[in-house]
C-alpha cells in the first residue's frame, strides 16, 4: 500500500473518537507545583511558584519575556532541576528522580519546544515517527498512517520527505507539534506554540489544542505571549511575574481584572501608576 | 586563579569519569540501537579509511628512507625492517591513527552532539524518555571500540607494505633479507599492543568527544571551542595515555634483551 493511499484512508475515517472527561470533572490535578525556586548563576528566575493544573484543563501561563515561563514548563518534566519546591506529576514527585527514573513520565507527555527542536538528521516523516518508534512500534504501514494522521492535523502532509532545514520556522514549529501529539500523552506543554505563525495557521494550532482537549482530555499547558490565543484556547490563565503567579483565574477574570500589572499586560501597555 | 584551575581541571576529569560510568551503566542497562551502532562504524571506521591508509603508508614510508640512511652508514640495511616494524607496530601505528581519528571523528562528534545540545534537540531525546547517552554516546561508543583497534591494524599494515616498497625497491636492498628481519622480530604480541593501545585510545576519543557536546553551551560559538577543546583535550591525553601505557604494557611485554 503506498504512502498517499494510507494518509488519504487515515484522512476520511474519525480520527478522534468522542469519550467524556472523568478525570476533569473530578477536578483530579495532574501537575501540583509547590513552592518551585530556581536561580541560575545569581539570577533568581523562579521565586516560589505555587500552582495546580487539573487533568483534561488547558492552562495558559501569561508572563513578559525573560519571566521564566519556558524554564517552569521545563521544570515540569524534569529537563531543569529546581533549587528548591516540588513537582508532583499525577501524585508522585518528580524532583531528585534520576534521568531513567522519569521515562515513565515523560512518555506521558509531549512538549512542543519553542524553536521546534527537530532532529535535523532526520525527515519530517522521520522525526515525526520517533516517539513510536521509540516506543517499540517496528511495523512500517502502522508507522506511515500513524505520522500520515499526526501531519494531516497540522496540514504538513506534502511535507513530510523534506529535511527540517528545507522548510520553514513555523512549519518547523507544526512538526514539532506533530510529534508532540502522535503518542497520544496525556499530556502536553506547548512552548510559545503561535509565535512566528501566520493568523490563520495560529487559530487553527489554537483550533487543535481544543480539539485535542475535547476529544481526548489531554491536559495542556500553554505558554505564550499571544493574548488571542489565551483567550481562543484557555480554561484557566496563570500570569507569571517576578518569578511566581501574580494573577490565577479564568480568561473572563482575566479581562474583568483591575489590576494595574495585569491590564497592562493583557492591554500591552506600560504600567500606569495612577492604576493603582 | 591556580586555585580554580586546579578545581576546573578536577571538576573536568570528574565529569568525564562520571560519563564514563553512565556510559558502562548503559551499555548493561540501556537499549542498544544496533542501527545506529552500524552507522557508526560505517562514519567512524569506513570514513576514516583515507586518512588512516595515507597517515599509515607515509609515516612506514619516510621512517624507513630515514632509517635507511642512517643504517646503511654501518651495513645494516636489512635491519630497517625490524625497526620499522616494531615501531609502527607499537607506537607510531596507534598513536598517528589515534591523533588522525581524534581529529576527524572526535571534531565531528562533538560538532554534532553540540549543535544538538544548543538547538534543544537534546531536550527533545529527553522530554520523550529517550537518555541522550543511551542513544548519542553508547552506539559512538560501541563503533569506535569496535573500529580503531582494525584502523590501528590497517595502518600498520599500510605502513609496513610501503616501508617495504620503499626499502626494497627504492633503495635496492634484497627484499628476502628484509622480511625474514621483519618476520624474525615481529611477534603476535607487538600487533596486539598496537591494538590494545588503540582500543584505549578510543575510548579517550568517544569520551572527551562526547563530553564536550553535551556540555556545549553559548550557540554557535560554544560548539565551536567544544569542538577545538574535543581534538585538543583528546590528542594530548592520548599522548600521555601512551606513554604510560608504553611502560605497562612494556613492562607485560618487554622489548630487547630482557625480552
Amino acid at each position: 500500500m503506498t504512502m498517499s493511499v494510507l494518509i488519504s484512508n487515515s484522512m476520511n475515517k474519525e480520527q478522534l473518537p468522542e469519550k467524556p472527561c472523568a478525570d476533569r470533572l473530578q477536578g483530579k490535578n495532574f501537575f501540583e507545583v509547590r513552592d518551585l525556586q530556581k536561580s541560575i548563576g545569581d539570577q533568581e528566575i523562579l521565586r516560589g511558584v505555587n500552582l495546580n493544573i487539573r487533568k483534561g484543563e488547558t492552562m495558559v501561563v501569561i508572563g513578559r519575556s525573560g519571566e521564566g515561563k519556558s524554564v517552569f514548563l521545563k521544570h515540569l518534566i524534569g529537563l531543569m532541576t529546581p533549587s528548591a519546591g516540588s513537582i508532583l506529576v499525577e501524585g508522585k514527585e518528580l524532583v531528585g528522580l534520576k534521568e531513567r527514573q522519569m521515562r515513565d513520565i515523560r512518555r506521558k507527555v509531549g512538549i512542543l519546544f519553542q524553536d521546534g527542536a527537530l532532529f535535523d538528521s532526520m525527515t519530517v516523516a522521520e522525526n515525526v515517527a520517533f516517539p513510536l518508534i521509540e516506543l517499540g512500534i517496528k511495523d512500517r504501514e502502522i508507522l506511515l498512517q500513524r505520522v500520515g494522521e499526526a501531519l494531516e492535523k497540522v496540514e504538513l502532509v506534502p511535507h513530510m520527505a523534506k529535511m527540517p532545514i528545507n522548510i520553514s520556522g513555523g512549519m518547523r514549529k507544526r512538526v514539532s507539534l506533530a510529534r508532540a501529539i502522535i503518542a497520544e500523552p496525556q499530556c502536553i506543554l506547548y512552548d510559545e506554540p503561535t509565535s512566528g505563525l501566520d493568523p490563520v495557521v495560529s487559530e487553527s494550532i489554537d483550533r487543535l489544542i481544543r480539539r485535542m482537549q475535547k476529544d481526548l482530555c489531554v491536559t495542556s499547558l500553554v505558554v505564550t505571549h499571544d493574548m488571542n490565543s489565551v483567550f481562543r484556547i484557555a480554561d484557566r490563565v496563570a500570569y507569571l511575574r517576578e518569578g511566581k503567579i501574580y494573577f490565577l483565574g479564568t480568561p473572563q477574570e482575566l479581562r474583568d481584572s483591575k489590576d494595574r500589572y495585569v491590564r497592562s499586560f493583557v492591554e500591552g501597555r506600560p504600567v500606569e501608576k495612577e492604576d493603582a | 586563579m591556580t586555585g580554580s584551575l586546579v578545581t576546573r581541571f578536577l571538576r573536568y576529569q570528574g565529569e568525564v569519569a562520571l560519563l564514563m560510568v553512565e556510559t558502562a551503566k548503559a551499555l548493561v542497562l540501556g537499549k542498544v540501537r544496533w542501527r545506529l551502532v552500524g552507522q557508526q562504524v560505517v562514519s567512524i571506521g569506513f570514513g576514516s579509511q583515507l586518512v588512516v591508509i595515507v597517515t599509515g603508508a607515509f609515516t612506514g614510508a619516510v621512517f624507513a628512507a630515514q632509517s635507511y640512511f642512517k643504517f646503511s652508514e654501518f651495513g645494516m640495511d636489512s635491519a630497517v625492517g625490524a625497526v620499522v616494524s616494531i615501531s609502527m607496530c607499537r607506537e607510531l601505528g596507534p598513536v598517528l591513527t589515534g591523533l588522525m581519528v581524534a581529529g576527524r571523528v572526535g571534531a565531528s562528534m562533538a560538532a554534532e552532539i553540540g549543535t544538538m545540545k544548543v538547538t534543544e534537540q537534546v531536550d527533545a531525546l529527553r522530554a520523550m524518555g529517550v537518555h541522550p547517552i543511551d542513544y548519542l554516546v553508547v552506539p559512538r561508543t560501541i563503533a569506535i571500540m569496535v573500529s580503531m583497534p582494525l584502523l590501528v591494524a590497517e595502518a600498520i599494515g599500510f605502513g609496513m607494505v610501503a616501508s617495504h616498497i620503499t626499502v626494497v625497491y627504492g633503495f635496492k636492498v634484497p627484499g628476502s633479507w628484509y622480511m625474514q628481519h621483519v618476520v624474525e622480530h615481529t611477534e603476535l604480541i607487538d600487533i596486539s599492543i598496537g591494538m590494545i593501545k588503540g582500543f584505549v585510545f578510543s575510548i579517550l576519543i568517544v569520551m572527551i568527544s562526547c563530553h564536550q557536546g553535551l556540555v556545549a553551551s553559548n550557540g554557535a560559538v560554544g560548539v565551536g571551542k567544544g569542538t577545538t577543546a574535543a581534538v585538543v583535550v583528546s590528542s594530548l591525553a592520548l599522548l600521555v595515555f601512551n606513554f604510560f601505557l608504553t611502560l605497562i604494557l612494556n613492562y607485560m611485554s618487554p622489548l630487547g634483551p630482557s625480552g
